[in-house]
């Protein structure tokens, strides 16, 4: 058992397609020093993301699937710069599935505490805080106040 | 079978709502059922982290991808607009985004005034003491003296504008365009038991705050309390008729999927523009072939979405985001027919405020400004809470090939024959479209823009459906009279978006319930000679 088998448990796709996918994760959205973010390939956001693929099985299995065949093996064992080459592949070739891949991969991310701290969001759901808003300059609106009705009228 | 009562409602939507309670008065035995159930404020995706991957999920507005067990598919292949809806005790107004802007008086005559569709057989004076009262039950926030429309007052103050709703009336202002703060089921302040909005910013996905005026939490609470009986996971099959040719109750299964008749003096629809035709092309007999109170043709006929564009700009200066409502302020500077703009009638602005975490990434993913790799994190943070923008919802003329048929294949999972839809966009409909996307584009470029990105029509926008029983005088070009009866059936009322004659360029729900609430009347004020 490789440590993607712990990482994801059961779930319908193969190690080899785990592998490929964890790794197309990191060339969508990779690590970044710079913003202080894991990335997308990360232990707890890829376990979140098959966690949130299963409902999607089949597209995924075929979107995987897909992606192995343009690297003719396995994606995972490409070089750096030829899985690069094949993302883009997949990217234009495939956008649906692309599109679908990279959809679980933002609801996931995007929801992660560090990424959100990183982006001065709060960790935290909306409700019961809440947010502010502020009430903004209604004076903005004089100009509009002052025109003449312009609906017509019927009978 | 189950006692008969004397008002069987079925929907509790919008209308299902209004018209119950108004009915309520009246002492009668109500009874009103529901193919959905309760959804529980704590329930909302707003309680969780997950909360914007659930408004695209089990909270979608889409049915299909839904496709929960109290849903009914929706065959929308025919349609580049799809259906939207939710099926649960507050209909649509669960996921709509309270937005509540009334009818204007042209509204009702654009044969007369325009040469186009048929005139109501009401105006807006009919009307306007219910649209009155219905923002009294709702709890409607706005302001009141805007120019676009003749004198209302609305019962709390406006949303805040936020950022976002500044730099827009600022471009506006450039422009030298109407604007206005919209009116809205958010509350601003508690109202009715209900708490004031606090920002949530979800407002699609059901209001865990409960400050959106949803009818579950508005109109039910005190139905409920004047009598009437709300039965949930009650899916309507058809309503029956007698030897007279009226109504006399429906069959309808539970949540076992066992089989009930509910015997009623009359019967109430309100299951929208789908829902609606839905249940009356499947109630046929003997004497109605071809479906109930359809002697005109016209049951299912005359579907009116409203073609929506979506139209974005992208700035240099921190915006709202995901903060705030989605309601802030409208504009109908293009709302009366002007023909030199080369189409006929016109459309609303509605202003939203901006994305989510998840929806920025989402929106422009597949798209140049968000990259994959490297760039990704420079690119998503000029992004996220830099984008607003608004929404233009166009009038949408009624056109007979626009059509609710019944599936010849597909079923619920009662086995009932499930909708199918048929729908081109007009003609009149795409220049109104192509005018909103190059007006929004000058209005976001004078606020400040220095991108804008548009998508029209909306695919996803279907959520108003109207027009197909349409209301009129004449038994022959109409399905319902000038007070929801239907021609056909004499106690067989219609009181939802079905009976739309046309669809303004607002949305509907403000019209809906005010519609409900007059037929509530009509039928109050006729009770000694109902079915004459």
């Amino acid at each position: 058992m490789d440590k993607f088998e712990l990482i994801a448990g059961e779930n319908p796709w193969s190690a080899q397609q785990r592998r490929s996918l964890r790794c197309l994760l990191g060339r969508m959205i990779p690590a970044s020093v710079e913003y202080g973010v894991p990335g997308a390939d990360d232990e707890a956001i890829f376990a979140d993301v098959l966690t949130t693929a299963r409902p999607h099985a089949n597209q995924v299995d075929h979107a995987l699937q897909r992606l192995d065949a343009l690297a003719d093996g396995s994606f995972a064992d490409l070089d750096a710069t030829r899985q690069l080459v094949v993302a883009e592949t997949f990217r234009t070739e495939a956008p649906a599935l692309a599109s679908l891949l990279a959809a679980i991969t933002v609801q996931c991310y995007y929801r992660d505490d560090r990424v959100m701290r990183s982006l001065d969001m709060e960790a935290r759901p909306p409700f019961p805080k809440g947010f502010n808003v502020e009430p903004g300059d209604w004076s903005l609106l004089d100009a509009v106040r002052a025109r003449p009705k312009f609906y017509r009228d019927a009978p | 079978m189950t006692t008969p009562v004397d008002v069987l409602i079925i929907g509790a939507g919008a209308s299902g709502a209004a018209v119950a309670w108004s009915l309520a008065d009246t002492r009668m035995r109500i009874v009103c059922l529901e193919q959905g159930d309760w959804v529980k404020s704590s329930d909302y995706p707003s309680n969780g982290r997950d909360w914007e991957a659930r408004g695209i999920g089990d909270f979608s507005f889409s049915p299909n991808r839904r496709a929960s067990d109290v849903d009914y598919p929706v065959n929308e292949d025919g349609s580049p607009i799809k259906i939207a809806n939710f099926n649960g005790v507050g209909g649509g107004t669960i996921l709509y985004a309270g937005h509540f802007p009334r009818f204007h008086p042209s509204d009702f005559r654009v044969h007369s005034l325009d040469g186009v569709g048929d005139d109501w057989p009401i105006n807006y004076q009919t009307l306007e003491p219910y649209y009155a009262e219905n923002d009294r039950m709702m709890g409607i926030s706005g302001l009141a003296g805007d120019p676009a429309y003749p004198p209302m007052s609305p019962v709390m103050p406006p949303l805040p504008l936020g950022k976002a709703g500044a730099t827009l009336a600022k471009g506006m202002n450039t422009l030298g365009w109407h604007w206005w703060p919209s009116d809205s089921g958010v509350a601003t302040a508690d109202y009715d038991g209900r708490g004031k909005c606090i920002n949530l910013g979800n407002c699609l996905s059901g209001c865990a705050q409960g400050a959106k005026a949803s009818t579950d939490i508005t109109y039910w609470p005190h139905a409920i309390r004047a009598g009437v009986e709300l039965r949930t996971r009650c899916r309507v099959r058809e309503i029956t008729t007698n030897a007279q040719g009226m109504a006399s109750g429906v069959i309808y299964y539970d949540a076992n999927g066992i089989e009930h008749f509910q015997a009623a003096e009359v019967v109430i629809l309100a299951c929208n523009g789908v829902g609606t035709p839905r249940i009356l092309l499947n109630s046929t007999s003997t004497r109605f072939p071809n479906g109930l109170a359809n002697s005109s043709g016209l049951v299912g006929k005359n579907l009116m979405f409203h073609p929506y564009a979506g139209i974005f700009g992208y700035f240099d200066a921190a915006l709202d985001g995901y903060r705030g409502p989605l309601n802030v302020i409208r504009s109908q500077q293009f709302y009366e027919t002007d023909s030199s703009r080369g189409f006929l009638r016109g459309y609303t602005f509605e202003f939203s405020r901006g994305r989510g975490p998840v929806g920025t990434a989402l929106a422009d993913m597949g798209s140049s400004r968000l990259p994959w790799g490297a760039g990704h994190h420079a690119a998503y943070r000029k992004l996220f809470n830099h984008i607003t923008g608004m929404v233009a919802i166009c009038e949408d003329l009624p056109e007979e090939h626009n059509t609710v048929t019944l599936d010849p294949t597909l079923k619920d999972s009662n086995g009932i024959p499930a909708p199918k839809i048929d729908y081109t966009l007009s003609e009149n409909s795409r220049r109104m479209l192509d005018h909103a996307v190059a007006r929004a584009s000058e209005a976001l470029r004078a606020a400040g823009a220095y991108d804008v990105a548009a998508e029209s029509p909306l695919s996803v926008g279907g959520w108003h459906l109207m027009g197909t029983a349409r209301m009129g005088t004449d038994p022959a070009r109409s399905v319902v009279n000038e007070w929801g009866r239907c021609h056909d059936v004499k106690n067989l009322f219609i009181v939802d978006g079905s009976i739309f004659v046309t669809s303004a360029g607002v949305n509907p729900t403000s019209t809906i319930q005010a519609l409900a609430l007059y037929v509530a009347d009509s039928i109050k004020q006729r009770l000694a000679n109902l079915f004459d």
